[in-house]
């Protein structure tokens, strides 16, 4: 029961606190609808895809991309407030609380997972509103199970990069080196069927390409890449060892 | 009954040694001091006793419990209160009374009722409802006192509990540790190195320096070990004979004609001396300080700088959350 309050304690924290800084919501939705509107029309303008994709405007082709762009900044940048409450006395009074590491680990994982969610929910409702993106009951529960799993991954990747540093500019820097190459070699902005060689391999070994892929599929009905089934199994694995990698860090964390 | 007991509690960063084999047995109920300039070793043995850190070397038990071995049982025993802050900006205060009610393993039933019993304490059932970013440094520190009883703990830390407060706040909110010491009937262990607030808040003190005790007793008597009163004479010719047969009369010494006694209850023997000593022009007399005492024993004066940096400092530079 201790434990299971300590988990309510520490997502109820982190939700309250994001329902309160509104700016953070808004400021969050700012950069991908400016992707969708300037960068999807700008080039949408000038190109046509080609291969299986003829008939779907650019925009759109890059709104599941876009989708998982929101996931990873909001995500990612959430380790940072343990960084912020190290500043503090904040993580101790976790700390010293008789909760175990695992325990406060996954609170934060459920904490952030939930932000995320909201500002997926957010940009799926300005999706269909604005940009005619045609969601259906079963593309809305597929791209929500999709998002959920990427979600817990980035943010404990997020936490673990979090616990193991102590500057902010320490964190911002390695987030930096992390959060280009996993969006841009997504397949986010592109289609990865014709890449050249090195490229396309790159892009195999990113596990976001997944989560772009199935969300392509679902949403849009593109034929997936990889298949449904191996971007699942690729996000579960991936979502799997990011908790064990932050579970490790906050078990070795100091403050 | 001793409620913590430390054995050689030692703690070594690399070759720094902070904390040298400490030995200290705090009685239950008691308020007990650890005064020592900054960087002295108090908040590193804090860390200790509530498992914050563990030990290079030595014991200590908490509540019964041994540190090293029963961690989650001291956990449930002690109840802490940072130097810096630790309660959410963006919550209430009430807000975050109830966080640390779930995550301390509070009897949920019945824990607006505590909540509001904690709150009275501290006088802040009025602004509970207010987001902590608005409270003063002196509101900030009676809600995180009243949150570190809410578990009912047997044992609470008080870490620097009025660094970078004004005068008038630091002696208003040792009222309330007063106060709730008398009607919670909790071993309160607080680390200062204000030597007015170890004087008047604590009943036993350790002075520590360089991370280990010097001296250990209550402040009167770690007073009344200096051997007496300072008594300040101006005489040209004092009759130095006569006050060496004054049994109360400890140590003499002369500087020109400045004449600087230690007497034992000068109170009680100002009129003997004076009526001995001969023609005096001014006469001073003062009870001894802890700084006194601190400088005694350490062979200098405490640094009042907070070098570790003000509470209000680190609150500025760390945002709003």
């Amino acid at each position: 029961m201790g434990e299971l309050n300590g988990l309510y304690a520490l997502w109820y924290r982190e939700f309250k606190v994001f329902l309160r800084e509104r700016s953070r919501i808004i400021s969050s939705l700012i950069q991908p609808i400016m992707w969708l509107v300037i960068f999807g029309t700008g080039l949408g303008a000038s190109i046509s895809l080609g291969g299986g994709l003829s008939g779907i405007n650019y925009q759109a082709f890059i709104y599941p991309g876009i989708l998982c762009m929101i996931v990873l900044f909001s995500s990612l940048f959430f380790g940072l407030y343990i960084i912020m409450d190290k500043r503090v006395d904040f993580l101790k009074e976790v700390l010293v609380a008789p909760l175990g590491r695992t325990t406060i680990f996954f609170g934060k994982v459920l904490g952030g997972a939930t932000d995320g969610l909201i500002q997926v929910a957010l940009l799926i409702a300005l999706g269909a509103a604005f940009f005619s993106i045609p969601f259906t009951a079963y593309s809305l529960v597929m791209t929500i199970i999709v998002v959920m799993l990427l979600l817990i991954s980035i943010v404990s990747l997020g936490l673990a990069i979090g616990a193991l540093m102590s500057s902010p500019e320490g964190f911002g820097l390695i987030t930096g080196f992390v959060i280009f190459p996993l969006f841009f070699l997504s397949g986010a902005l592109f289609p990865t069927k014709s890449l050249p060689a090195w490229l396309g391999t790159f892009v195999a070994l990113n596990p976001v390409s997944y989560a772009v892929d199935a969300l392509r599929n679902v949403i849009l009905g593109v034929s997936s890449t990889y298949g449904l089934a191996m971007d699942f199994a690729v996000l579960f694995g991936f979502a799997l060892i990011m908790i064990i990698v932050g579970t490790w860090a906050f078990r070795r964390m100091k403050f | 009954m001793a409620v913590i007991v430390t054995r050689n509690l030692t703690k070594r960063f690399g070759n720094l040694t902070a904390v040298n084999k400490l030995n200290l047995e705090i009685e239950e109920g008691e308020i007990f001091g650890l005064l020592g300039p900054n960087g002295a070793g108090k908040t590193t043995t804090l860390s200790m006793l509530a498992t914050l850190l563990p030990p290079s070397d030595g014991d200590a038990i908490v509540n019964g419990f041994d540190v090293r071995k029963h961690a989650s049982q001291v956990r449930h025993s002690i109840g802490f209160v940072f130097q810096d802050p630790s309660s959410d900006d963006l919550l209430t205060g009430r807000e975050n009374l109830y966080l640390h009610a779930l995550m301390y393993g509070v009897n949920m039933r019945n824990v607006n009722e505590k909540m509001d019993s904690v709150l009275r304490l501290v006088d802040l059932l009025d602004k509970q409802h207010v987001r902590m970013k608005y409270y003063s440094g002196g509101m900030r520190r009676r809600l995180e006192l009243a949150r570190g009883l809410l578990h009912e703990p047997k044992i609470l830390f008080l870490d620097e509990p009025t660094l970078g407060l004004d005068p008038q706040t630091r002696e208003h909110l040792w009222s309330y540790i007063k106060k709730l010491s008398a009607e919670k009937k909790v071993t309160i262990i607080v680390t200062t190195h204000y030597m007015e607030e170890a004087d008047l808040l604590c009943d036993r003190l350790a002075i520590i320096d360089h991370g280990r005790v010097v001296a250990m007793d209550t402040p009167a008597r770690l007073k009344k070990q200096l051997g007496g009163d300072q008594v300040k004479l101006k005489i040209r010719k004092p009759n130095i004979a006569a006050l060496r047969k004054l049994k109360y009369v400890k140590n003499i010494k002369r500087r020109g004609d400045m004449l600087t006694l230690t007497v034992n209850e000068s109170a009680l023997h100002l009129q003997e001396i004076l009526k001995r000593v001969g023609p005096v022009e001014s006469v001073e007399s003062r009870s001894p300080t802890l700084n006194d005492v601190f400088l005694h024993y350490t062979g200098k004066e405490i640094r009042e700088s907070g070098e570790e940096g003000g509470y209000f400092e680190r609150m500025l530079h760390s945002g709003n959350r």
